[in-house]
């Protein structure tokens, strides 16, 4: 159950891959110069590449986490928890969901300890909350 | 080697480059003043592009997932595939409601007319299923209807602002796709809970009846309904939920008119349980009590409640489970399960307040009972 079901990954076309790539090399490209143009003392020149470089690194980093956001689909689903608890004694069997469980259903297993009937008291899955802002 | 070329072209231009970058930074300026409209609207179509490929994929899992719990557990002699696909473009329409008086009757008609047409279609399609896995394909089948309805709804309004190029229809639907794709992620989510047969969040209020009523004798009230005759802190409990462990919400508003009629309105108080949408900032799982019926859906169940207690003056108090939209439609999380406990002891103290000893009450669990026995 808790295995991942892989959905349908997109392709990513050959050109955006392009087009990021020579987009990222003229921005490095472009911070190198202005790197060398301020050592030489040519603040102005040295502005402008950083700023075509900056600029450059921002959008092909835009464009890869957008490509990035297209490979990652895939329904997850939950790990599910049944409880499996003993009428007599209260002792408690957690095990991974399997189908045909519901709640209340009498299950053929019998207590270990006390060798009673035993009943499926809970199904749930576990879900760890996000840390909500402490003021809220 | 290329890049010592482009090194080197870049330095030779790069004395000429002040002006260059100049120049590129007027065009730049006046490009978006004249296209920045159009550019930011081809980046929330891009945006709704992006959720509605997602969507896409969602519908044609939840299509999936519909079939081969179909060819599962039904068994069928030939490929269920044609029939799913025409399930899902299946509609009801709603009755006028030009003249409003008795339209609450004309709809309880059309849910029963679709109600028993969904199971007619079902159990065609899976003929070897018991009653249980039907109701269960059943909502499996209704969850993968939602996505194709969300989809196709997301794509026309898509289409329509691709075609007239109107930023208004674009940007209404980026600004609404996040809400609308968490709803799709809980359908998406509920398909496998339905084909397993697992509770989820709305079974809140059924799983709070089915603990009262446990180990007591139970009696059909009404369609998918069971009652339980329960003593509960001295008082005489009618405690009903749907019948499960089935995925069903049975028609509790005519069990509650029923047993209000065959008690003669001898009734202290009507307690309805039920699970209820949290506001953002409040916690999974907590409950909260009031007054009212608390009865989702349509409203047809929720008027019969109404109708019944207004004719006899009976009292009606609401425990609810809050959650969000999320965990309605999915497994159930443990802290909803937990607070069925929480919403016991609560359903105790209001009877102790609000009966005296020896009264009768009744005590409602609204929700689908998927994988809650009784």
């Amino acid at each position: 159950m808790s295995r991942m079901t892989e959905g349908q990954t997109s392709k990513i076309s050959l050109l955006v891959l392009v087009v990021i790539f020579i987009t990222l090399i003229l921005s490095f490209l472009s911070i190198y110069i202005s790197i060398e143009a301020f050592l030489a003392n040519d603040d102005l020149s040295a502005t402008y590449f950083l700023i075509v470089g900056f600029i450059g690194l921002s959008i092909s980093a835009y464009m890869l986490s957008q490509t990035r956001r297209r490979i990652r689909i895939a329904i997850k689903p939950p790990p599910i928890m049944t409880t499996i608890t003993c009428e007599k004694c209260g002792f408690k069997n957690i095990r991974e969901f399997q189908r045909g469980d519901y709640i209340f259903k009498e299950v053929e297993d019998t207590c270990p300890k006390c060798k009673e009937k035993m009943y499926i008291s809970a199904i749930y899955r576990e879900v760890k909350e996000k840390k909500e802002e402490k003021w809220l | 080697m290329i890049m010592t070329l482009l090194l080197s072209l870049i330095s030779q231009v790069g004395t000429d480059w002040g002006w260059i970058l100049n120049l590129l930074f007027y065009v730049i300026f006046i490009a978006f003043i004249f296209y920045g409209q159009r550019i930011q609207f081809y980046v929330w179509l891009r945006e709704v592009e992006g959720s509605l490929i997602r969507l896409k994929r969602l519908r044609d899992e939840g299509r999936r997932i519909a079939v081969e719990t179909i060819k599962e557990l039904g068994k069928p002699t030939e490929d269920p595939s044609e029939r799913v696909d025409r399930f899902l473009e299946f509609f009801a329409i709603e009755p006028v409601s030009l003249d409003p008086a008795g339209v609450v009757w004309k709809l309880e008609h059309i849910l029963d007319v679709r109600d028993t047409r969904f199971k007619d279609e079902v159990k065609l399609m899976a003929p070897a299923a018991d009653e249980t896995q039907i109701n269960n394909l059943e909502n499996t089948l209704e969850a993968a209807l939602a996505l194709n309805i969300i989809y196709k709804v997301i794509r026309h309004f898509y289409v329509l602002g691709k075609k007239t190029l109107s930023l208004y229809i674009i940007m209404q639907l980026q600004m609404l796709l996040p809400l609308i794709m968490r709803e799709a992620e809980a359908y998406a989510s509920a398909l496998k809970a339905f084909a397993y047969g697992q509770p989820i969040g709305d079974g809140a209020g059924a799983l709070v009846a089915a603990k009262l009523m446990r180990g007591y004798q139970k009696r059909k009230i009404a369609k998918d309904v069971v009652v339980a005759t329960v003593p509960i802190e001295g008082r005489t409990a009618y405690v009903l939920k749907a019948e499960g462990p089935g995925g069903n919400v049975g028609k509790p508003g005519e069990a509650i008119k029923k047993l209000i009629e065959e008690n003669n309105g001898q009734i202290a108080s009507i307690i309805v349980i039920d699970a209820a949408l949290k506001l953002e900032g409040e916690k999974t799982g907590e409950v909260a009590e009031g007054i009212g019926v608390a009865i989702g859906g349509p409203g047809v169940e929720k008027f019969k409640v109404e109708e019944t207690f207004l004719k006899y003056k009976v009292p009606v108090n609401a425990v609810i489970i809050k959650e969000d939209v999320g965990d309605a439609i999915s497994p159930m999380r443990k802290e909803i399960y937990e607070a069925a406990d929480a919403a016991i002891e609560r359903i105790k103290r209001v009877i102790r307040e609000r009966t005296k000893e020896g009264d009768t009450v009744v005590i409602a669990g609204i929700g689908n009972t998927i994988g809650i026995g009784q």
